[in-house]
Parts: C-alpha cells; sequence; structure tokens
C-alpha cells in the first residue's frame, strides 16, 4: 500500500479544511435539494443516460463553467499571494500545488469541456446531421472527461494535489522527489479524461466525414465546422502521445520502472519531449475551435460572407501540419545544439503565416460590413488586438537564443495567457452569447453581457499585461514570494487588482446565466441574430431529432441562401417522415464510473483492488458488444406537434434587451 | 488468391530480413536500412493485402487517415531520436 | 438508417452505420499507429541506456523469436481467409479460421508469456534498466492488445453463432480482423527494430 490511512485526508490547512467542509455541504446539499424535488428519476432518464449530443454538450458547458470556478479561484489565490512582497497567505508547497492545479484545469477540465461542449451542440446542427456518430461513444467520452476531473479534483481533500507543475516534469515528478501520491492523481486521472477526449476525436472525424446533409460538400461546411474537424484530427494525433506518457509516468511512480528517472538510465528530458510532443499540438486543439467561433461571429454580426474562405481552409490545414513539427520550442533551453533550436525557431516562426492570414481574413470581414456591436461581436472584436500581442510576443519567444532570456520568467506567462484567454476564454463567451439561444430558447442578457465584457476585457489586460515587463525585469514563474527590494511590487500588486476585476466580469456571467434563466424572454424567434448557417434552420432550442426535414444545401451560408432565395424553408405535411433515434444508455455513466474507481485505486497504488475494478471496465466493454439495441422510431405525428409549436411564434424578438 | 501470395511474399521478407542481420557482415546502417526498407514493404503488403486500405467509399479518407499516422509516427520516433540526441 | 440496405455491397458495407463504423476504425487504427509510435520512440531513445543491466545480445534468442513471428504472421493469414470466407457467405468457414487464427494467436501469447519469465530469472525485469523498462512496455502493450484482440473476437464469434451472417455481425467479424492485421504490422515493426537490430549491434 502506497499511502497510510492517516494521510488519506488532508489536514492542518484551515484553507483546505473550510474546502472540505464546504464540499460536504454542497454536496449534501445537492443530494437533499434533488431528493426533496424528486428530480432522480429525471435526472437519471434526461441527462445521466442521455446520448443527445446537445444535452452531452450542455453538460460540458456546465462542467467548463464549474472548472472555470475552480481554477479561477486558484488564480486568484496566486494572485493574492503575490500581490505584495513577501505575502504570507500560502506556503510555498501550497502555492506549488495551485500553480499546478491552475494549469491542469484550466486547459484540460475548463478549456477543452467548453470547446468540445460547444463543438457538441453545434457541429451536428451545422451540418444538418440528427446526433453524431456514434451517440453513445459520445456520451462514454463526457462521462470519462467528468469522472476524469472529478478524480483530479478531488486530490486537494484527499490525499494531495499535485505540485509538479501543469508540465509535470521528470525528475521532480517522480518517486524520488515527490514521494507523496498527489502526482498519480496527475498520471491517472488526465489518463481517463484523455481516453474520452480521444474518442471524441474519432467521432467528430466520422461525423463530419460521413453525415454532411445533401449538398455540403466539404468546401461548403460552416468555418466552426470546418476548424472543429481539424482539431478532431489533431486530437486523434497528438493524444495518443499523451496517453502513452501518462502510462510511463504511471509505470515510473508506481511500478518502479526507469523512463525518466535519474537512475537507472532513465531520460527526464524524454518526458519534456513526449509531454510537448503533445502540449504543443494541444494548444491548436484549443485554439482552432475558437478560430471557428469568431469567424461566424464576425460574418454573421458584419452581415457578410467570410472573407477568404479557402485561404481560410488552408491556413487551418497549414496550421494542424506546422503544430506537430514545433515542440521543442518548449525546451530550447535544454541545452541542443544550434541545429535542433533553429530548425524548431523556424518552424515556430512559420506557424505565424497562416496564424496572420486569418487575422487578415477577419479584417476584411469586418470591412465595409455593417458591424451589429452585439456581445458576442465585442468578444471578437477584443480578441483580435489582445490576440496579436500574445501572438507577436510568441514569436520573440519563438527564437532560439531569444528564449534563453525570456524562459521562466513572466514574460511568458503573460504569452501565453495572452494567447489563451483571447484566443479561447474569449471565443467561448463570443460562442455563449451567440448559440445560448440555440442552445436554452432564450438569449443572455446584452446588458449584463456589455457588463461581463468590460469588466473581463478590462481586468485581463491589468493582469497580464504587467507580467510582460515584470518577466523582462526578471520576475521568474512559479515563485511564491519575492522581496520588496525587487521592485517588483507595483507592478504586482496591479496585476492582483486587475485579476480581481476579471473575476467580478466572470461574476457577471454567471449572474446573467441566472437572470436570463429566470426573466429572459421565451418569446424569440428561432433565428434571432439573422445568421447565415444551417444550426438557425431549426427551433430554438433545437428538437432533439434536430431537423424535421433535412435541409438540402445549395451554397456557403446556407441558411442565407435559403432565407434570400424563399428556399426550403417552409415545410409541408407529407414531407414530414418517421425519424430514426438512437436509444439512451445507462452505460456510459456506469462505465465512467469504474474507469473513476479503478483510476481512485491505482492512485493510491492499492494495485489488487484497481485490477479487480479494471475487469469492470472490461464487463462494460462485453456488455457493449452484446447490446443491439437499434433505437427508436418517432412517429409523424409527434414531429407534426412539435413542428408546429415553434413555426407558429412571430418572427420578433421581443425585449431581450433588458 | 490474393491471400496466398500475400502470406508467401511476407514470409520471404521475414526470412530475407533474418539472414541480413544475421548471415551477412554488412556494416551496422546498411543493415538497418536493409531490415526497415523490408519491414515497411511487408506493412504495406499487410495493409493493401489483408486489410484491404482501398476498399469501400471512403478509401480516400481512410488512405489519407493512414498516411497521416505514418507521417505523425515518422515525426515521433526521428524527431524524439534527433531532439534526445541534442542534436550531437 | 440500418433499413437503407445496399446489397450490391459485401456485407459489412451494406449499412450507412457499417461504414461509418468501418471508417471510426480506421481512424482509431491510425490513433493506434501514433501510440505504437510513441513507444518505439521511447525504446530506441533509450534503447542502449543499460545502467550495468543486461544488454539486447545478452537476452534475445532468434529462436524463439522467429517462432512467434511466423505463428503471428500465419495468424494473420488465416484471419485473412476467415474474411474471404465469410464473403462467400460461407459462416462455417469463417469460424473455422477464426478459431485457428485465435490459436495461433494464443500460441503466441504464451510464448511471449514465456521469454518474459526467462528473462526475469535471468535477472531482467521492468526495473533493472531505462532498455529494459522500455522494452517490456513496447512489448507488452502488444502483447496486450493480442490478448485482448483474442477475447474480443471469441465475443464476436459467438454473436455470429446466435445470429448467423448479418450486417451487423459480418462487420463485427470485419473489424476484428482489420485488427488483427495491423497487430500483425506493429510486430513486423518489433521484430526488425527490436528484435533483429539488438541482435545485429
Amino acid at each position: 500500500m502506497g499511502i497510510k490511512w492517516d494521510k488519506f485526508f488532508i489536514t492542518g490547512d484551515p484553507l483546505i479544511l473550510g474546502s472540505q467542509i464546504a464540499i460536504l455541504l454542497t454536496m449534501i446539499g445537492i443530494v437533499a435539494l434533488v431528493t426533496y424535488l424528486k428530480k432522480w428519476k429525471w435526472l437519471w432518464r434526461e441527462w445521466f443516460t442521455t446520448v443527445d449530443h446537445k444535452r452531452i454538450g450542455i453538460m460540458y458547458i456546465l462542467m467548463g463553467v464549474l472548472m472555470f470556478f475552480r481554477g479561477g479561484v486558484d488564480g486568484l489565490l496566486m494572485k493574492a499571494q503575490t500581490a505584495t512582497a513577501d505575502g504570507k497567505l500560502l506556503d510555498a508547497q501550497h502555492y506549488n500545488e495551485v500553480f499546478t492545479t491552475h494549469g491542469v484545469i484550466m486547459i484540460l477540465f475548463m478549456a477543452m469541456p467548453l470547446l468540445i461542449g460547444i463543438m457538441n451542440v453545434i457541429i451536428p446542427l451545422q451540418i444538418g446531421a440528427r446526433d453524431v456518430a456514434f451517440p453513445q461513444l459520445n456520451a462514454l467520452s463526457f462521462w470519462l472527461t467528468f469522472s476524469g476531473a472529478m478524480l483530479f479534483n478531488i486530490s486537494f481533500v484527499i490525499g494531495g494535489s499535485p505540485d509538479a507543475g501543469w508540465t509535470a516534469y521528470f525528475p521532480l515528478a517522480g518517486k524520488e522527489f515527490t514521494p507523496g501520491i498527489g502526482n498519480n492523481f496527475y498520471a491517472v486521472a488526465i489518463q481517463i479524461a484523455g481516453i474520452g477526449t480521444l474518442m471524441t476525436g474519432i467521432n467528430f472525424i466520422v461525423t463530419v466525414l460521413k453525415m454532411r446533409v445533401k449538398g455540403m460538400t466539404l468546401m461548403k461546411m460552416p468555418m466552426f465546422t470546418w476548424t472543429s474537424f481539424i482539431t478532431s484530427i489533431i486530437i486523434v494525433a497528438s493524444f495518443p502521445i499523451l496517453t502513452v506518457a501518462l502510462a510511463l509516468m504511471t509505470f515510473d511512480r508506481i511500478f518502479g520502472t526507469h523512463f525518466f528517472t535519474l537512475g537507472g538510465g532513465g531520460l527526464d528530458m524524454m518526458w519534456v519531449n513526449l509531454f510537448w510532443l503533445w502540449g504543443h499540438p494541444e494548444v491548436y486543439i484549443v485554439v482552432l475551435p475558437a478560430f471557428g467561433m469568431f469567424s461566424e461571429v464576425i460574418s454573421t454580426f458584419s452581415r457578410k460572407m467570410l472573407f477568404g474562405y479557402k485561404s481560410m481552409v488552408f491556413s487551418i490545414v497549414g496550421i494542424a501540419f506546422l503544430s506537430m513539427l514545433v515542440w521543442v520550442h518548449h525546451f530550447f533551453t535544454m541545452g541542443a545544439g544550434p541545429a535542433v533550436n533553429s530548425i524548431f525557431s523556424i518552424t515556430t516562426m512559420m506557424i505565424a503565416i497562416p496564424t496572420g492570414v486569418k487575422i487578415f481574413n477577419w479584417l476584411f470581414t469586418m470591412r465595409k460590413g455593417r458591424i451589429q456591436f452585439t456581445t458576442a461581436m465585442l468578444w471578437a472584436l477584443a480578441f483580435v488586438p489582445c490576440f496579436i500581442i500574445g501572438g507577436t510576443t510568441g514569436v520573440m519567444l519563438a527564437m532560439g537564443a531569444a528564449d534563453y532570456q525570456y524562459h521562466n520568467s513572466l514574460f511568458l506567462v503573460a504569452h501565453f495567457h495572452y494567447v489563451l484567454i483571447p484566443g479561447v476564454v474569449f471565443a467561448v463567451f463570443a460562442g455563449l452569447y451567440y448559440w445560448w439561444p440555440k442552445m436554452f430558447g432564450h438569449m443572455l442578457n446584452e446588458k449584463l453581457g456589455k457588463l461581463h465584457f468590460w469588466f473581463f476585457v478590462i481586468g485581463f489586460n491589468m493582469t497580464f499585461l504587467p507580467m510582460f515587463f515584470l518577466g523582462l525585469d526578471g520576475a521568474v514563474r512559479r515563485s511564491y514570494t519575492y522581496s520588496a527590494e525587487t521592485g517588483f511590487g507595483p507592478l504586482m500588486l496591479v496585476s492582483a487588482i486587475g485579476a480581481g476585476i476579471l473575476a467580478i466580469g466572470f461574476g457577471f456571467l454567471c449572474y446573467n446565466i441566472y437572470w436570463s434563466a429566470r426573466y429572459a424572454d421565451r418569446n424569440i424567434s428561432s433565428d434571432p441574430w439573422d445568421a447565415r448557417t444551417l444550426e438557425w434552420a431549426t427551433a430554438s432550442p433545437a428538437p432533439f431529432y434536430n431537423f424535421a426535414k433535412l435541409p438540402e444545401v445549395k451554397s456557403l451560408d446556407a441558411f442565407w441562401y435559403m432565407k434570400k432565395n424563399n428556399d426550403g424553408l417552409e415545410l409541408r405535411e407529407n414531407e414530414i417522415k418517421e425519424i430514426h433515434m438512437p436509444s439512451n444508455s445507462g452505460l456510459p455513466i456506469i462505465m465512467a464510473i469504474v474507469f473513476g474507481i479503478a483510476g481512485f485505486f491505482l492512485i493510491f497504488e492499492w494495485k489488487i483492488a484497481a485490477l479487480v475494478a479494471a475487469l469492470g471496465i472490461i464487463a462494460g466493454l462485453i456488455v457493449r458488444s452484446f447490446d443491439y439495441n437499434d433505437g427508436f422510431h418517432v412517429p409523424v405525428d409527434e414531429i407534426k406537434a412539435t413542428e408546429k409549436a415553434w413555426r407558429k411564434v412571430d418572427k420578433e424578438v421581443k425585449d431581450h434587451v433588458s | 488468391m490474393t491471400q496466398v501470395f500475400g502470406f508467401v511474399l511476407s514470409l520471404v521478407l521475414t526470412f530475407a530480413a533474418l539472414f541480413v542481420a544475421l548471415k551477412t557482415s554488412l556494416s551496422f546502417n546498411a543493415i538497418i536500412w536493409i531490415i526497415g526498407t523490408l519491414a515497411v514493404i511487408q506493412a504495406a503488403l499487410q495493409l493493401f493485402m489483408f486489410m484491404h486500405l482501398k476498399d469501400g467509399e471512403d478509401s480516400k479518407a481512410q488512405t489519407i487517415n493512414i498516411l497521416y499516422g505514418i507521417f505523425i509516427a515518422v515525426v515521433t520516433v526521428a524527431g524524439s531520436i534527433w531532439v534526445m540526441s541534442f542534436g550531437m | 438508417m440500418s433499413a437503407n440496405l445496399n446489397t450490391a455491397l459485401p456485407l459489412e458495407y451494406q449499412t450507412e452505420q457499417n461504414r461509418m463504423n468501418i471508417l471510426g476504425f480506421w481512424i482509431f487504427l491510425g490513433a493506434e499507429i501514433i501510440l505504437f509510435a510513441t513507444l518505439f520512440a521511447t525504446y530506441s531513445v533509450l534503447s542502449t541506456r543499460f545502467a550495468g543491466g543486461p544488454t539486447q545480445n545478452d537476452l534475445f534468442e532468434i529462436k524463439g523469436v522467429m517462432t512467434e513471428t511466423i505463428l503471428l504472421l500465419t495468424s494473420s493469414f488465416t484471419c485473412g481467409l476467415a474474411i474471404y470466407e465469410m464473403h462467400r457467405g460461407n459462416k462455417k468457414g469463417l469460424l473455422t479460421w477464426m478459431i485457428i487464427t485465435l490459436l495461433l494467436g494464443a500460441g503466441f501469447v504464451g510464448l511471449e508469456i514465456n521469454e518474459f519469465i526467462t528473462y526475469v530469472h535471468e535477472g531482467a525485469t521492468m526495473q533493472t534498466s531505462a532498455f529494459l523498462s522500455s522494452f517490456f512496455v513496447l512489448l507488452g502493450t502488444h502483447g496486450l492488445h493480442v490478448s485482448m484482440g483474442i477475447g474480443w473476437a471469441v465475443m464476436v464469434m459467438i454473436q455470429i453463432v446466435k445470429r448467423g451472417l448479418t450486417p451487423v455481425t459480418a462487420r463485427k467479424a470485419f473489424i476484428i480482423g482489420l485488427y488483427w492485421h495491423f497487430l500483425d504490422v506493429v510486430w513486423i515493426f518489433i521484430f526488425t527494430f527490436v528484435y533483429l537490430k539488438g541482435m545485429v549491434s
């Protein structure tokens, strides 16, 4: 056994004790509330066992927002600690844990679920499909991601948080220097979530390749579908590398092998190499769908077709190709020879070319457009300049020789936050404001949305802009403290205040979700933005079968074409036919729970128990193999009733702006 | 019948590699290149003759997918070896 | 979806869902290529780091390796024959060749386990050196895949016996066939770049 019972629960830290109590109370509260409202059966039937891509997407988004909260609290703790010189809020160990979980959660359990969630809701609608290619696998993907996230999150109250950074570099992350079980959580929890993500990638490649509606050739696909498709390809290309790297880490930590250890001939830099072979493509995995969302939003609210569609597609493909060839720029300072560092400097700089093409395409789309300053559009507008700051500092970092100066400083931290926050978080916000009516049948409040926008964007710049200067002055990252003589104090304080403003902005989003759910106008049209792509050709929220009659695509921006030519918009009674849909299944959630249990045992190095639980996974696979459930048919009358209900609503948007 | 032909060819290739590796006195690099080439040929044989990569309406997608997988595989293996030699 | 049968095509390609499953499996195989490539990369980088432990030349025996290779190669061939019989609508032929395939596969796994036990008795364990760590994990991953394949194929065969040759069962048999051939491809590279290369140097 790898752990003594008295170390099972983390004790002694008042912050963690508080969290333990809070988590316990919240859990009791949720269970009591659901029981009181008698909603267990409903939850199980409608959500836990669902295979509907829209509901799975909504669950992903919900999880992403929750994890944003958790990762955000970590971030605020760090900012509070470093707000003044010699801060006393956190000790060194606690600070290590907090920046580790902040990184892992923000990338893997916030950005990825939010993006995959929006992909889930929107892609099948955009290509005119009834669901994804493998609906039950899709549910399994979600529940595995969720299982991994929960496993990772309990680490700070049970067993101890990982504390070797989100990159978990060896030898620090090895058993020798981190003997506790914290890093086992890292290796196993991410593994489980990663398997889910890999299956999502396969699922969406097949969905896009095989399920496009009649007439939608590859070059007539909406841009968000294109970017998500390419993202799925990068997922399939890079996640197996992560799977292996994490497995080898697990072997090193739990079974005493010597892949990355100092003794036994292991090579610690091999971990770094494998980690970034996955880690760099991962950046493009999160940023490409975001680019797609901006493309949709900018084109809709500029009331113009996307400029340079073909060049956009080619630049995405180019980015996907180059993304696999740049990983060494994350460890130029390893000390490789000039040939290695030069080659990877060049490939890295080359990525700026297709990215630049995209920026110009967005700008030219807006040129002479009739721009509507909705909240979604504001996010897209703010994205461009902020992202360019992140991109150009990236080109600075791409120079191998110069990187020796910037490496491990706050300059680097500022750079990647300037890439990832505008590139991913702004996009997700834009996407949420834009597609909220499609998901829930009401809009988010625009006035609150604008408050959210301004607080968040100002707070973001205030937090991270000073970090560039701090970094150039020599402030290192991952340091929990600094002395007053360094002179970092004032800018650090500005940065901390900025983080507070950013947090208020996020608070407005949460309030907006609550306010809109309670008070927003439900009587909105199915197409409130006068948009261009097929997801708006059906009801809002979309019925579970998506389209009563599959549309036919004749041009890019298919729905816009349909509206302009009044082609295929109305539905005749005799066109309605039975629709075949997949049945719900409880297997995915059960499998994910078994995965979680097996992972938990492995983390605590109870090997026999883990093996027994793993047999449960195999049992689940066997059950699935013998499952011949072929779904069900939706009767014509039911479709008629559903379609009548939304097609009658008058087409005006009433006071969605409060 | 392609199956039998493929099987015989596979056996021939396997034994050829065995012979080159253990019974000749070529330089190490020459041997690795020769047996490596033989392995690639045999893998291609399996892909086309046994797995029918070109079958079905999605043969184009399947082929691109496998080629891309091989590309990433080469980048991973060759890249790792090169980078972990520190370019020396 | 399942209603639109296109009987001009082979059984496994007749429904749209089948075509999607087969394409999806090809993409999964693409991911598997990269998974094994990462293990090969690790082995290649670590293969000369012996930490004072045994080297390839101390351990590898060509006779056992060749037997394993021939077994797996033949099983890939018989698996091809099984699918060939399936295309002719011969359920009995399919099952017979499939059973032969699995027996050959089980023989392979048995020999591999035996090989591992011998190494461990010679004092070469996963914990001895970086070379042996990467060797055991690469070979072990492949062996685990073969073992899983055997179990999976048994499930599919039970379904074929119970339900006969339908588009669904034919698709399942076809996919397990693809998987089996793929594992042979991986073995070709293990044979070449682990065993032969190890015995040359």
